[in-house]
This record gives C-alpha cells, sequence and structure tokens, in this order.
C-alpha cells in the first residue's frame, strides 16, 4: 500500500505551550487510522494540523512537514484551501449550517466551487445521503431545515456534506461522541464503508470502537506519539508499557 | 422551615412588585397615546384624511396637512438606512473576523465611543463642517454629473435632504455596528470551521456561515437603526432646511415630523396649530410602532424556518 500521508516533524506549539512533540507517522491509502490516548493529549491538534485549521488560530504555531502524496501541506506555495478540498474533516459536535436545508447543506462544498446543474445536484445529494444511510430517512424532507434532524442524523449529513465534495482524505474527530449506540454503530459500518474510496483518521475515545473500525491505531500520551502499528498488534501485544496501561484501562 | 415560608413570602412580594412595574408602564403608554388623541381630536374632525395627503402648513390660515413631513421623515430614514447597512456590516465583519485583534479591539472601542455622542454634536458638526462641504463640493459635482436625473436637480444650498440623509447614515452605523458586532462575534465556532473544512475562503466562510447565522440578529439591528433615524430629531432639524415641501430631488431643503414638532410647538398660536402638531406626534408614534411590529414578524419569520435551532 502506498502512504497517502507522511508526517514528519511535527510540532504544534500553542504560545508556550508545546502541545506536539516530534511526532512521526505515515498513514496508508485506503485506510483507516485511528488515533487514540488521554484527554488533552494532542489528538485533536495532531488531526487538525493535516487540514491547517491550525491557521485560524493565531497563537498556534506548526512546524514540521506533513506530505499529502507529493505535497507538502505546510509549503510554502500551498493554498490551505486547496488543501481543504482535499482532506475534509468532520467535527465532534454536529455542525450542520442551520440557515439551509437538508438539501443545501450537502451541496454546501459546491456551492464554494461555483455553479452546479440541477441534475448534478440531485444526483450529487441522493448519493451522498444513501452512502451514509440518512437517505431513506430524509429523502421526503430535503427542503426542510437541517436543524430538524436528531443529533444523530445530523451528524451522518455532515458527513455526507463531507464526501460529497470527493476529498482523498477524511478526518472525524470523535465523530460518534455524542450519539447513542445505534448511531454510532451506523457510523462505524459507514467507516468500513468509506474506507474503500478514502483514507480515514479517526480520533476516539472509544477502544471498543478503534479495534472495530481501523486498520492502524496510534496511541498519544502527552503530546507524544508512544506505539503506532496494526490495530490488531496494539491492542493484544503492544510494545510500550503505557500503551498496555491504556488499553487496559489500568492508567493513571 | 421558617426561612423557606419567608422566601415564599418574599418570592410573592417581589413578584407582585415586577407585575406593578410592568402593569404602569404599559398605563403611562395607553395615558400618553389617550391624552394625544384628546388633544389633536380638533385637527383631526377639521381636516379628516385631509391632513395626511394634504401639503399646506399655514398657521396664519389655520391650514395644516402633513404630508411633506411624513414624506421627508421616511425619505430620509429609509436612505440613510439604506446606505447605512452596508457599511455598519462591513465595519463590523472588519472588527470580528478580517482586522488584526488589536485593530479591532480599537476600532469597535471607537464604534462605542461614536455611539455615545449626543445627536446635537453631530448637528453642529453637520452645520459647521457637513454642510459647507456639501454646498462646495459635492452638491456640484452631483448636479454636474448626475444633473440629468431627478434627485439630483436645483442649485446647491448646502441645508437640504441629502444633507439630513448623510448626518443620519453617519448616527446610526455606530449603532448598526455594535449590534451586528456582538451578533457576529456569537456566530459559534464550530460553523465557521465548518465551511472552512470544506475548502471555503475567508469570504466565503463569511457568507456561508456567519452572516447567514447572524442574519435575524443584524436585521433586528438594522430595525433599530431605522427607528433610530425616524425619531432623530436635533441633528435633523440643524441640516434639513426646514422647509416643508416635497421635492424628488436630495438637494432641495426638507423637512421632518420630529423637526416640525420640535421647532413649531413652544410658539404656537392657536390651539388648532397645536392640535394640528400633536397629530404629528400621534402619526410618528403610529408610524414607529408600525415599523417595531414589521420588525417583530420579520424576525419570526426568519427564526421560524429554523425551528429548535439557533436565534
Ligand atoms: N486552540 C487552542 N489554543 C490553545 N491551546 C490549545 C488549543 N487547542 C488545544 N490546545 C492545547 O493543546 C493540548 C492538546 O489538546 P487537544 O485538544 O489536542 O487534546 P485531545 O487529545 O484532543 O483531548 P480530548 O480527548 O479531551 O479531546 C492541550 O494542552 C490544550 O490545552
Ligand atoms: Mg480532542
Amino acid at each position: 500500500m502506498n502512504s497517502k500521508l507522511a508526517i514528519r516533524d511535527l510540532n504544534i506549539h500553542f504560545g508556550d505551550n508545546h502541545a506536539v512533540k516530534n511526532v512521526a507517522m505515515e498513514v496508508a491509502e485506503n485506510s483507516v487510522t485511528a488515533i487514540i490516548g488521554p484527554s488533552g493529549c494532542g489528538k485533536s491538534t495532531v488531526l487538525r494540523s493535516i487540514n491547517r485549521m491550525h491557521d485560524l488560530t493565531p497563537s498556534a504555531r506548526v512546524t514540521g512537514t506533513i506530505m499529502l502524496d507529493d505535497t507538502d501541506i505546510y509549503g510554502r506555495s500551498v493554498d490551505p484551501v486547496t488543501i481543504r478540498r482535499r482532506v475534509g474533516m468532520v467535527f465532534q459536535k454536529p455542525n450542520p449550517f442551520p440557515a439551509m436545508s437538508i438539501y443545501d447543506n450537502v451541496i454546501a462544498g459546491y456551492k464554494l466551487n461555483g455553479v452546479l446543474k440541477k441534475g448534478d445536484a440531485d444526483e450529487i445529494v441522493e448519493s451522498s445521503l444513501k452512502r451514509v444511510a440518512l437517505w431513506d430517512e430524509v429523502k421526503d424532507r430535503l427542503r426542510t431545515g437541517a436543524v430538524e434532524l436528531s443529533g444523530g442524523q445530523q451528524q451522518r449529513l455532515c458527513i455526507a456534506r463531507t464526501i460529497a465534495v470527493k476529498p482523498e482524505v477524511i478526518l472525524m474527530d470523535e465523530p460518534a461522541s455524542a450519539l447513542d449506540p445505534i448511531s454510532t454503530l451506523k457510523i462505524e459500518e459507514l467507516i468500513e464503508d468509506l474506507k474503500s474510496k478514502y483514507t480515514i483518521v479517526i480520533v476516539t475515545h472509544n477502544m471498543q470502537q478503534a479495534a472495530r473500525v481501523s486498520d492502524v491505531t496510534a496511541f498519544f500520551y502527552i503530546g507524544e506519539l508512544v506505539e503506532i502499528g496494526e490495530t490488531r498488534k496494539v491492542f493484544t501485544n503492544p510494545e510500550k508499557k503505557q500503551t498496555e496501561d491504556y488499553i487496559t484501562g489500568r492508567f493513571g | 422551615m421558617q426561612n423557606s415560608a419567608q422566601g415564599i413570602k418574599g418570592d410573592a412580594i417581589f413578584r407582585g412588585f415586577t407585575l406593578l412595574l410592568a402593569c404602569s408602564i404599559i398605563v403611562i403608554l395607553l395615558l400618553m397615546t389617550a391624552e394625544m388623541v384628546k388633544e389633536s381630536l380638533p385637527a383631526i374632525s377639521r381636516f379628516g384624511w385631509r391632513f395626511i395627503s394634504g401639503s399646506t402648513w399655514d398657521a396664519v390660515q389655520e391650514e395644516f396637512a402633513s404630508l411633506p413631513y411624513l414624506y421627508g421623515s421616511i425619505v430620509s430614514s429609509i436612505l440613510a438606512i439604506l446606505l447605512a447597512t452596508p457599511l455598519s456590516i462591513g465595519t463590523a465583519l472588519f472588527i470580528t473576523e478580517l482586522a488584526p485583534r488589536k485593530v479591532g479591539a480599537a476600532t469597535a472601542a471607537l464604534v462605542e465611543l461614536l455611539a455615545a455622542i449626543p445627536s446635537v454634536i453631530y448637528g453642529l458638526w453637520g452645520i459647521l463642517v457637513m454642510t459647507p462641504w456639501l454646498q462646495s463640493t459635492i452638491q456640484p459635482f452631483l448636479i454636474e454629473h448626475f444633473g440629468f436625473l431627478p434627485f439630483f436637480r436645483g442649485a446647491p444650498y448646502g441645508v437640504s435632504m441629502l444633507a439630513a440623509v448623510f448626518i443620519l447614515m453617519i448616527m446610526i452605523v455606530p449603532i448598526i455596528t455594535s449590534i451586528t458586532k456582538e451578533v457576529l462575534m456569537a456566530v459559534p465556532s464550530s460553523q465557521k470551521e465548518a465551511a472552512i473544512a470544506l475548502g471555503a475562503t475567508r469570504w466565503e466562510m463569511i457568507r456561508m456561515a456567519v452572516l447567514p447565522y447572524g442574519r435575524s440578529g443584524i436585521l433586528g439591528a438594522v430595525i433599530l437603526g431605522l427607528g433610530r433615524a425616524i425619531g432623530e430629531t436635533m441633528a435633523v432639524t440643524m441640516v434639513i432646511g426646514n422647509t416643508p415641501k416635497i421635492s424628488l430631488s436630495l438637494l432641495s431643503p426638507a423637512y421632518t415630523m420630529p423637526s416640525v414638532i420640535a421647532n413649531e410647538f413652544a410658539e404656537t398660536t392657536t390651539k388648532m396649530h397645536a392640535s394640528a402638531l400633536m397629530e404629528i406626534g400621534l402619526i410618528l408614534l403610529f408610524v414607529t410602532l408600525v415599523i417595531n411590529f414589521l420588525a417583530r414578524m420579520l424576525l419570526w419569520s426568519v427564526t421560524r424556518k429554523w425551528k429548535g435551532g439557533v436565534a
């Protein structure tokens, strides 16, 4: 397998706070990589560096390289907007646009790119919503507001919005943490299904979830990458003591 | 036990007290309206609808009609709001989204300061600085280049509808900006991140996530500005030229409802004159209430679509 993302010497500071330290890791194409670790260890911070979300935070400083195929994401001549079109993101809390209908939320990314023919839009909406298993639930009310959906439906809508623009990589930051077990299961099935087309990096606090959905697991502790390896191996036979303590719940 | 019994009693007293206050506001409003209606009855019964449709205002002949004032008030306010709204939203966006933090904060402080300046100061500045400048520069320019339009015909007097529009715009921009700024700051970062993560540029993020989220609040700010513009007396009186004529030209002097009341009330000669001014006050009150009502309807229709979502 090719490596889709290659992170080297990644250091991230917020003012004086050295939040991510010398991280190096690779992510294979069409795989699911789970990032686990205790709260505050820098999982979200690493994830958000992959589509340059830290550009919005004035105090944040990112150094090192992140290669997306042959492009250095933090290269001088690289436009963050083109990077974000290639690397989509799903957030912890569902954040559909409340002033838009379900339909318009799905094609929101296309509204940025200019005109979209009506027929094409219909097709994109239908196929995206089918992918996230939301189509049957909303096909009769596509024009109603997105906030009328339940939390789990909203999150699936946000995933549909992300995959509608066909990114190469999808970043997910605890996408199921606010959801009930059934919605969570749907999202996990969805991730399994998305893997064939996309490269996925997912942050999760849920060990079983990481074990179920991911091919590779990375364990972080206080800003450092402690261990990364095949999920089965990390969970059954970790190399580091810290990892073992964490996954067996003998921590702190 | 005793404590909680006392608490319940205290609660009841407090509730009664606030209820009393709330009622007294309504009673005061009703009494005021009733008094105004009573005082304007002579004018209402003598002139009827002619009072609104006619344009004569003659204290000697005791012939009164208010259309020029109504026209002046509405036209000056609406034009002012049309100019002020984009300017205010732009300034608020600059403060919250575009400017470096310190520059934004300084701009915001300046805007708050402008909102606190008494209107008579604006009026003085209008008379001493703005009107001469309009007369010597802007109005001749408009006449020369746009004189073919009916809106820019006539001689440059300085004092004019245009001067009133400008002064009103300058006065309401700080208010609209300041409220819009609050509204924009309340837009959650998750909304902005949603747009950015989809590959939006800063401007696209503003258009897609920030403005739609804040639209009902911004609308409220604009309506508040409109209310302020319609009721503004002092500064407008000082620059509009106080001439009760209806003219399409923005260069002509005009008159507004608050201005005529302020100018003439102290020196009314006859009962009918005072009554006519009262009726103008009544119309002003009515217009203000209608604007507020429309604003609420608008806000309601915007927020209703989102249901349990954000407002
Ligand atoms: N926007 C920010 N400004 C300043 N410091 C930040 C910011 N975001 C994160 N940090 C800091 O970076 C460190 C890592 O935070 P991060 O959010 O990545 O943790 P996390 O592993 O995602 O935790 P959780 O599991 O609770 O989400 C923390 O010390 C946090 O205080
Ligand atoms: Mg996190």
